[in-house]
């Protein structure tokens, strides 16, 4: 019969039960230098240890949604991008591959190709900068930070030169892309990506060994897979609890199923695995990289007969989802035959995510609080849409 | 392992539900089943426990809503007008009591398979706004279904904590129906025109316009 | 005084300037950010503050956790109905002399979620705001431009006189009203003495330059 237990709550144990400690009820944000962003916590305190965590977010709820029903399909592209700011591309592949499904639509090869190798460089720059975020959050000083945001600014040069913008990008369409690549940019990105492996092997050593990080990250917010599971979980929290599962394998979105990749699994499910994840997929990132950009062929990007403007899908529904960086990203659309969208929804990996958040926080102190946070890698444009 | 043959598991291992295919003519071909309320949780159980099925993970649940609809149809009926027999065309008006949808997709992270897509209905808009929760068998919903709560008014039963989310607490409005009207505090544009500039010509007016 | 002397003075090793020069020169040239980034107008201004596009050579390294240590807040990001009550909280919190910028579309007036039942039109709604930085978002440089506006800004402000700066004003307002949740909207939606829009002929919109409709 059944062997999945329920999700157990457990206060520990402790003087408060008995009167003879009070409890402080503390507010943390939603300004506060290492919520990433407008996010508060409403954690009951005895002393230094969390008994009780409630997540209160809306502070940045743009009502995405709603707007996303008064425009157009292709409208509500630009929108995507400013769902999680810091990985633009990835959103707008969720989008035009869950139109796709609605209607139909096939991509050409070249295009296929353009996608993956955007798509990969913004899960390096994503791991990369939240590496650096989390070591500040622990007391770096923004120094990791520096050396993440160093290779981001040549990634986002990259991104202007091909699709004009340095963060919101707008860049794919329904059937392929926005523009071809342009002269030269395929040399300055192989350029680009051999340096990687030097920049990875750098940044690693900066940290591999230091005694801050880990005692302060390992046995910190251990989540077991069956939580994990039961929650919903995804993303490189989920491998790091060792539950093999990420949509570009599963699912074979693109052309994923081309590229020989490994997929890195943690054993312990604490801070420490799911910050060597991102280290790990980082490197399983640059050997896609170093593939697409060999193989890719010459083709058009877009099939001219795709109707861009005025594009009417016929009545019904589709749920279409990705690998981004930071979870399942997933847009469930129900069309009524119109121009408008009937129902936009935006299936956000970082809102899931955070419900074990409580759940891993309890126990620890309030220090804690703020690393598990930083490690479960949330993004305030996401979680409120 | 088609969605007929996960119909027909679920009619003999939960006996009384009732349940009902909702075709999807896209591309997408993604069917849905539509279960009703009373047992929607051992369905949910029995989805994510069996041991063929695994459906360990519920993505997305998402809010609908489905507005009252008034059809009026031209029929053509048999009438006697000055004593002749005629064929008359009439107007007949039906109205369709809108309600409340919640879609749930199912992935199954064990057996790699899915999507399976529930979806279950209210019994209007206003009042009978009751469904049953689905966060005892999967704790992902938590946040999603109270989100729906906020947005669109469901309550949820079951739920552990069902209160707002997004909005803060003392909102009265569920703003992501579709007979939702936001409040009007646009400042007037400088270049408007169509209904923009309408509505701000009521504006300066109200403001004093000089 | 006369600059050729001044410069003359200055290769022998005297300065001379005013008190005011002085004054607004310190103060320029140390403003210290409140660290308040909203939404992805604050990922720019993390940028800003990187290697690449180093704020701080300006004076602005040192970003404050803390409203009370801080004297420019940089508003980047949208302002939502249900934040702006802590936007406001935490205005009135800095201390006299402080400085707003509004960085991106969406704080200047809402940006492309204008249409948002939860997005507050603009935060010069009910704070007073000095430069405005147009963008979505803006790139880094157009924050450092922005930056430099209101370091000349600062430059110009006089110590004596009527136009003196508001912190130099024994009764000039430097808290403002906090606005409520209310049951549909914020109470008060705006804050008449902050926020009054220019005065433009409306019924001229619409029509041509004939004045026909």
């Amino acid at each position: 019969m059944s062997t999945v237990t329920e999700p157990a709550r457990i206060y520990p144990a402790s003087p408060a039960d008995t009167g003879e400690s009070q409890l402080l009820e503390l507010s943390m944000g939603p300004q506060h230098p290492s919520t990433h962003g407008v996010f508060r916590m409403d954690v009951v305190l005895d002393g230094e240890r969390v008994m009780k965590l409630k997540p209160v977010f809306g502070y940045l709820h743009r009502n995405h949604e709603k707007i996303a029903e008064h425009e157009t399909y292709l409208g509500s592209m630009p929108y995507t991008d400013r769902l999680d700011y810091i990985c633009s591309l990835t959103n707008n592949w969720a989008y035009a591959l869950a139109v796709e499904k609605l209607a139909g639509i096939q991509v050409p090869e070249r295009a296929e190709y353009i996608r993956v190798i955007t798509a990969e460089m913004t899960r390096f720059l994503n791991h990369s900068a939240l590496i650096g975020f989390l070591t500040q959050d622990m007391g770096a000083s923004g120094t990791p930070l520096m050396y993440a945001f160093r290779e981001r600014e040549t990634i986002l040069d990259l991104f202007e030169s091909l699709t004009g913008a340095r963060m919101m990008c707008n860049y794919m369409r329904f059937g392929g892309c926005r523009v071809d690549l342009p002269a030269g940019w395929l040399d300055q990105a192989r350029k680009f990506v051999a340096t990687l492996p030097r920049f990875m092997d750098e940044f690693e050593r900066l940290l591999a060994s230091n005694e801050i990080l880990m005692a302060r990250t390992q046995g910190v917010g251990v989540m077991s897979k069956e939580l994990a599971v039961n929650a919903g979980v995804t993303g490189p929290i989920l491998r790091a609890s060792g539950v093999n599962y990420d949509l570009r394998k599963v699912d074979k979105y693109g052309i994923y199923d081309r590229f020989a990749f490994k997929i890195p699994l943690g054993e312990h499910g604490d801070t420490y695995d799911r910050y060597m994840i991102r280290m790990l997929e980082m490197r399983e990132s640059v050997k896609i990289l170093n593939q697409a950009l060999k193989d890719i062929p010459e083709g058009p990007i877009i099939d001219p007969k795709t109707k861009i403007r005025g594009f009417r899908p016929k009545p019904g529904e589709a749920y279409g989802r990705i690998e981004a960086p930071k979870g399942e990203l997933g847009f469930y659309l129900v069309s009524d035959g119109t121009a408008n969208p009937y129902r936009y929804r935006v299936r956000s990996s970082c809102l899931v995510n955070l419900t074990v958040l409580e759940q891993l926080c309890i126990g620890h102190n309030v220090a804690d609080v703020v690393v598990i946070l930083g490690s479960i890698d949330i993004v305030m444009g996401e979680v409120d849409r | 392992m088609t969605l007929e043959t996960i119909k027909s598991e679920i009619e003999t291992k939960v006996p009384g539900c009732v349940l009902e295919i909702v075709p999807n003519p896209s591309p997408s071909a993604q069917h849905s089943l539509r279960i009703d309320p009373a047992h929607a949780v051992a369905i949910a159980t029995f989805l994510r426990d069996s041991e063929d099925l695994r459906f360990d993970y519920c993505s997305n649940v998402t809010g609908i809503d489905w507005p009252d609809k008034e059809i009026s149809e031209k029929v053509k009926v048999k009438q006697i007008v000055d004593g002749v027999e005629k064929e008359v065309e009439e107007v007949r008006k039906s109205h369709t009591i809108g309600y409340l949808e919640v879609v749930y997709h199912l992935f199954s992270m064990e057996k790699k398979h899915g999507p399976v897509i529930l979806r279950m209905r209210t019994e209007d808009r206003a009042e009978q706004v009751h469904l049953p929760s689905l966060t005892p068998v999967w704790q992902s919903a938590e946040f999603q279904e109270r989100e729906i709560f906020d947005l669109y008014g469901v309550i949820f039963d079951g739920h552990p904590d069902l209160r707002r989310i997004l909005m803060w607490d003392g909102f009265k409005d569920h703003p992501m129906r579709k007979d939702y009207v936001e409040p009007d505090d646009y400042e007037y544009e400088p270049t408007a025109h169509d209904e923009v500039l309408e509505r701000a010509r009521q504006h300066r007016t109200v403001m004093g316009a000089q | 005084m006369d600059e050729q002397l001044k410069t003359e003075l200055r290769k022998q090793g005297i300065v001379a300037t005013t008190l005011q020069e002085l004054y607004n020169w310190g103060r320029k040239n140390s403003l210290w950010p409140l660290n308040f980034g909203l939404a992805c107008c604050a990922i720019e201004m993390i940028a800003a503050s990187m290697a690449r596009y180093d704020m701080a050579r300006f004076g602005a390294e040192v970003f404050r956790p803390s409203p009370r240590q801080a004297d420019l807040m940089i508003v980047a990001g949208t302002v939502t109905k249900k934040m702006a009550p802590q936007v406001v909280r935490l205005y009135n919190q800095m201390a006299e002399p402080k400085y707003v910028i509004s960085m991106g579309a969406c704080a200047i007036s809402g940006g492309p979620f204008k249409q948002g039942y939860n997005v507050l039109k603009g935060i010069d709604r009910y704070i007073p705001v000095d430069v405005y930085i147009p963008g979505c978002p803006p790139r880094p440089e157009a924050l450092i431009d922005a930056l430099m506006m209101l370091q000349k800004l600062i430059d110009e402000q006089s110590l004596t006189g009527a136009d003196r700066p508001r912190h130099l004003q024994a009764d000039a307002l430097s808290e403002f009203v906090v606005p409520q949740f209310g049951e549909h909207d914020l109470e008060p939606p705006e804050n008449p003495e902050v926020w009054q829009p220019e005065l433009i002929n409306i019924s001229l919109a619409g029509t041509d330059d004939a004045g026909n409709n």
